[in-house]
């Protein structure tokens, strides 16, 4: 038996060890946000917070999140109020959705850590993240937009 | 007194000549110690032979300059990939301290172990690059170039001279040879590199020529 803190709550799961934490995820905790892409951590469209990091749940056992904090689109904030999701739906980013959960995470540790990022950070934090429907600036647009909002608390 | 004085002439040139000879010599072995570019203060040295060294070395330039050792040793700040040593993927930055930076850290991917499959991350606990502040460059490298960068201690990592030796052991290192499905090893075993490695070093660590 794993115990898993997901989104600030346990959870005791009866799994192998080895089992992705992806499916961890979806279909043991039924937190289905997160999306299966590619399955070999080159698409981004898995990422989840592992203790604040951008981790691929795709290739990440779930015995390496076993007490510690994991984080999915879900739990990102409490009233789904965080300032890239207030920005995404401002600037209606999504096109077909499937890749946008793991690029709000990749985007929330680029903002926690830079507060004002320049258009090649946003390069350097978001090359890991296709979406094939090329959403991209709108992406980059609404990142901006989500800094401005944390800078002036709104 | 002519005969007298003769004699103590002869005994002031022998003087300076063994006076010249032993400055000579003393001047020549310490030019011999400072070829080998070992300045450490601890003499791991058994045997100095600078052919065996030079001979050796070229072993293990054979093998750090394999994609395996290489990949990791980039010149720029973006690691290389695969058995071609093109740019990795996704271009994950070194960043300061060599683990990556924002959304792209090297252990979001690369898991503490390999994963099965082919060409799937490979994996250590530690995975990461030279830091931004000692980059440890191996592509590009003339054998004479890496063989002096590797035994300078401001350009090695701060190590001794043991501490190289026991660097052939480093957990990191060793995943060279075992790299998961799709990649090739270095072109010597493991076992071969460390001898290779440690005759270097035992010899002198002499640099080839430029």
């Amino acid at each position: 038996m794993i115990t898993l803190n997901i989104n600030k709550k346990n959870y005791n799961v009866d799994v192998d060890p080895e089992t992705p934490l992806l499916w961890v995820l979806r279909d043991v905790i039924n937190l289905v946000g997160t999306k299966y892409g590619c399955g070999v951590a080159q698409c981004g469209a898995c990422v989840v917070h592992l203790n604040g990091e951008a981790v691929r749940s795709c290739v990440t056992k779930v015995s390496r999140a076993a007490g510690q904090k994991v984080v999915t689109i879900e739990g990102l904030s409490e009233k789904n109020d965080h300032p890239l999701q207030k920005a995404w739906i401002e600037l209606d980013v999504p096109q077909c959705g499937y890749c946008q959960s793991g690029q709000i995470m990749s985007a929330a540790v680029l903002l926690r850590e830079n507060k004002n990022p320049t258009e090649k950070d946003i390069d350097l934090a978001m090359s890991g993240n296709i979406c094939r429907c090329g959403t991209y600036l709108r992406i980059r647009k609404a990142i901006q937009l989500a800094a401005e909002m944390q800078r002036k608390g709104t | 007194m002519k005969q007298h004085a003769q004699r103590y002439l002869l005994s002031v040139k022998t003087i300076t000549v063994l006076v010249v000879m032993i400055s000579l010599i003393a001047i020549m072995a310490f030019g011999f110690k400072n070829e080998s570019a070992i300045n450490n203060g601890k003499d791991e040295i058994i045997n100095k032979d600078s052919v065996e060294s030079v001979k050796a070395f070229m072993d293990v330039y054979k093998v750090l300059m394999s994609p395996r050792c290489m990949n990791c040793h980039p010149a720029g700040d973006v690691p290389l990939q695969g058995d071609d040593s093109h740019i990795h993927t996704m271009l994950p930055q070194r960043g300061k301290d060599g683990k990556g930076i924002y959304t792209m850290k090297c252990s979001n991917c690369h898991q503490p172990t390999n994963l099965a499959g082919l060409n799937m991350p490979p994996g250590h606990p530690e995975w990461h690059l030279p830091p931004a502040n000692m980059k440890m460059v191996f592509e590009g490298r003339t054998p004479n170039q890496l063989a002096r960068q590797l035994i300078n201690p401001k350009t090695n990592g701060n190590k001794t001279l043991q501490q190289l030796i026991e660097h052939a052991d480093d957990g990191l290192v060793k995943v060279g040879w075992d790299p998961g499905e799709g990649r090739t090893v270095p072109p010597l075993s493991h076992e071969e590199f460390k001898q290779a490695w440690i005759t270097w070093i035992k010899t002198g660590a002499y640099a080839p020529k430029p």
